[in-house]
């Protein structure tokens, strides 16, 4: 380690100003700080600091999404397997996963950190974190048969216009990964939605060839919402892609068609108790968007006259992205409220929003990256209410003292 | 029944190398100094000359705007030098003291039969005056504007601070004189912050319980909770131990800036307090009690939150009252920071393993910033430390704005640098918060004079 130290030191000045390899800067100063922390010591102000920084809290969100991400590999092969009619074991089944999802995040990251480290480059700034999260949020949340050349430009589009031309992360207004996703619906709608793009049934790099069985359909669940819009209210049962029946518990567990790392909600309550333990993210967010969700849900049933509306509040919260909208991106604290009131508001809102838009149009079952999306536009406008009753209530004390 | 305030929001930091309460030795000071950079919000005029003999309470330097404002020679001795920085910006005004301290006799006076105006002119000539800061701005206090209240908050709860339960032993009449002056400036009341349960029994003053964990004991927090200030309002805070040094200018008719300098800080190896003058060098605090040799030290003018750095030849900052050394830690070089379980590395957060250890373990904290600077990201690490009625992160937004309106509205003229030490303390995304707070307060207090 000391080695490693001293040759970095040696090689330090070749990348700064003027130096030989001065167009590297950026890489280079973003690998010492990976591999070292910064020793500078503090010159203003406070005399010690937290251990915490950027890249420890951008850490703590990947370890929290690990368990989704394994899952989602899993379940990729889990389903294919099931549409070709084969039961490969455990091991296979997962390597088929891996090697489905690999390609994406390899795209997504390259991509992604190629534009931030040119940014930084050209911008004299420091490399920043943002993007490692947001590089594994997005194969987290498109379906595994997306073409990965829509993965790239969708990323690219993302950084560029949601987050770099805003200044880069910290100042951006709307989640990142999520615009990314939002983008590629708009961009390729017969990609990112149907049937067929859920569940790959093709084979990937050769290996879990087949044909898909008889009675194969690749549809999610809410995908099927969608299908019986017009039938007769208490006839839809949701189904896996042989037709079996889904129960609660399936959709809990999560062995059900759906984007990569959204289907599990036991993979996603795990990466949410990561998130609130280390103090991450907000539980306030966080439960707010259940409630809001929940209660909105529930206020459908009571009016019931479409199959969309006579979901059940629990199987709403089971299904589609809204677990993993909730854990993962309403509670990105760049572009959610900022006071703690606010983001009672700003999740409930997003829980409304989502089960709105599900519900009274049925074929957007991305309601809940729609939802946040929008709430990310009034995040703003609640902190300004928020802080004003501040001020008004420091203006009043001002006047009737 | 005393008022009790009782905060929740806040964070004791704790390091290694607590004092506990024995009087050290210091050393002689070989020389004394005022530092103008010690003061905010004056332009320091120099009236004395190198080769000038001077006593304790001779005039020194006086500020150029208020001439009124004078700073006086700490000690009795000769001028040595002023020394000039860039652009001839006086750095300090050296004094080589006398083997026996001589004073300037302001006469011993009754304080009762003062009235206002002769009090304010005693504190004034004696060269105290400076030590009466002021809200807004947190600034040295104006001369002309009435302080709506003055604020005295006797508890330290900054990390490793003193203890003022054993500054004020045996100095309780001279704190008494103090409290009886400073209420005589005011129409308002004097509020003194204690400690809860410190059977403090301060006469004329209304006593404020204060409890919680630090910044419980900053200032800003007393007069938030009692009386917060509004637009066009003045109130005064100061230093319980200057409080000390004023009642002596009645009490005994000198101008007597000893006081008690706690030495703490886990790279000392003799902790405790030592009886110093104000001005003196930190060589004198120091030497001798240092674990010297190992790595870089980083000796601390202050507290570890809000203090100067300093070096042995510089000298201790008008108000402080204690020295900190911790390590400089800039030759540590850790691999994989980001990466490691992180035991023994203290943070709020739990995203390292160091919670495990429980809230009471003690913590060698070096002075690394650990980490880059970013565009704020987290929410809410402010407020969780930070328990006054304002947002910090939208005050703060709206300084570097310099939107003075917002700034206004927000709460500006309620606060000082200090209170957002904490806020700085747990930033993940390392913003030099307090800089930009003084920054803004100088530059609103030259906006709107």
């Amino acid at each position: 380690m000391k080695a490693l130290r001293k040759y970095l030191d040696k090689i330090k000045p070749n990348f700064e100003e003027g130096g030989k390899l001065s167009m590297l800067r950026s890489f280079f100063e973003g690998m010492e700080t990976f591999l070292f922390v910064s020793s500078e010591t503090s010159k203003s102000g406070v005399h010690i600091h937290d251990s915490i920084d950027a890249k420890r809290t951008m850490t703590a969100v990947i370890i929290a999404l690990v368990p989704a991400l394994l899952f989602g590999m899993y379940n990729t092969g889990y389903q294919h397997y099931l549409a070709i009619g084969e039961t490969p074991g455990f091991l296979m089944t997962f390597v088929y996963g891996l090697l489905a999802v690999l390609p994406i995040i390899a795209v997504s990251y390259i991509v992604g950190l190629g534009i931030e480290f040119t940014v930084a480059q050209w911008k004299k700034e420091e490399i920043q974190e943002g993007f490692l999260v947001s590089g594994i949020l997005i194969p987290l949340i498109v379906p595994v048969d997306t073409p990965l050349w829509m993965i790239a430009v969708a990323t690219a589009f993302a950084v560029i216009f949601a987050k770099e031309v805003f200044g880069g992360t910290g100042y951006n207004i709307f989640n990142v990964a999520l615009v990314t996703r939002a983008f590629l619906f708009f961009a390729y709608p017969s990609a990112m939605s149907g049937d067929s793009v859920f569940v790959r049934t093709a084979g990937t790099f050769g290996i879990g060839t087949g044909t898909v069985v008889d009675g194969y359909s690749g549809a999610t669940p809410l995908g099927q919402v969608n299908v019986a819009a017009n039938d007769a209210i208490g006839s839809f049962q949701a189904v896996d892609i042989l037709g079996h029946p889904l129960s609660t518990w399936d959709m809990f567990i999560g062995l059900i068609p759906g984007s990569i790392g959204e289907t599990s909600v036991a993979a996603i309550l795990i990466g949410a108790v990561i998130l609130l333990f280390t103090g991450v993210a907000s539980w306030k967010t966080m439960l707010s968007v259940f409630v809001g969700g929940a209660f909105t849900a529930a206020v459908f049933n009571l009016v019931g006259s479409t199959v969309a509306m006579s979901i059940t509040p629990l199987d709403h919260l089971l299904l589609g992205g809204f677990a993993f909208g909730a854990v993962f991106m309403a509670t990105d604290p760049v572009t959610s409220a900022r006071t703690e009131t606010g983001k009672y508001i700003f999740g409930f809102l997003v829980g409304v929003m989502a089960i709105v838009i599900r519900t009274l149009n049925p074929g957007y079952p991305e309601g809940m990256m729609l939802a946040i999306l929008l709430m990310n536009i009034f995040a703003p406008l609640i902190d300004y209410y928020v802080v004003e009753s501040n001020i008004k209530r420091r203006l009043k004390r001002a006047v009737t003292k | 029944m005393a008022k009790v305030i009782k905060i929740k929001k806040g964070l004791d930091i704790h390091l290694k190398g607590k004092a506990s309460g024995v009087l050290l030795t210091g050393k002689d000071s070989d020389t004394y100094a005022i530092v103008p950079g010690s003061y905010d919000g004056i332009v320091p005029k120099v009236v004395a000359k190198a080769g000038d003999k001077v006593k304790a309470g001779s005039v020194l330097m006086t500020d150029k705007n208020r001439p009124e404002i004078k700073f006086v020679s700490p000690v009795s001795g000769e001028v040595t030098a002023v020394n000039r920085g860039e652009k001839r910006k006086v750095q300090s005004i050296v004094v080589k003291p006398d083997a026996v301290i001589e004073y300037e006799a302001f006469g011993e006076k009754e304080l009762s039969s003062l009235t206002p105006a002769e009090i304010k002119e005693s504190i004034l000539n004696a060269g105290m005056w400076p030590l009466i800061r002021q809200r807004p701005y947190d600034i040295v206090a104006s001369t002309v504007d009435e302080p709506r209240d003055i604020f005295v908050s006797t508890v330290y709860s900054a990390p490793l601070a003193p203890d003022f339960g054993f500054i004020v032993k045996n100095r309780e009449a001279d704190f008494q004189a103090g409290l009886d002056a400073l209420s005589k400036l005011t129409a308002g009341k004097v509020y003194v912050g204690v400690k809860k349960d410190c059977g403090a029994s301060w006469e004329g003053v209304e006593i404020v319980e204060v409890e919680g964990p630090h910044p419980a004991g900053n200032v800003s927090v007393l007069i938030n909770h009692t009386k917060p200030v509004n637009k066009g309002e003045t109130v005064w805070t100061i230093n319980p131990d200057d409080v000390i040094v004023i009642g002596r200018l009645f009490t005994k008719g000198i101008a007597d800036f000893s006081r008690l300098v706690l030495l703490s800080g886990s790279e000392t190896t003799e902790r405790g307090y030592i009886k110093a003058i104000a001005g003196c060098t930190i060589r004198s605090l120091v030497d001798g009690k240092l674990l010297e040799g190992k790595e870089a030290l980083r000796i601390i003018s202050g507290n570890v939150l809000t203090g100067k750095k300093v070096g042995k030849d510089d000298y201790l900052y008008a108000y402080d009252n204690q020295v900190t050394v911790i390590p400089e830690g800039d030759n540590t070089h850790e691999f994989f920071g980001w990466a490691t379980p992180g035991m023994g590395k203290f943070s709020v957060s739990r995203t390292f393993l160091s919670w495990l250890s429980g809230k009471n373990k003690e913590y060698v904290i070096d002075a690394r910033i650990r980490g880059g600077k970013r565009a704020m990201i987290m929410s809410n690490e402010y407020d969780k430390v930070f328990p006054l009625d304002i947002y910090p992160e939208f005050l703060l937004k709206a300084i570097i704005a310099f939107d003075i309106d917002k700034m206004e509205n927000l709460g500006i003229y309620e606060v000082a640098p200090e209170d957002f030490a904490l806020c700085e303390f747990v930033d993940t995304s390392k913003i030099e918060i307090q800089k930009i707070v003084r920054d803004g307060l100088n530059l609103l207090h030259k906006e709107m004079n």
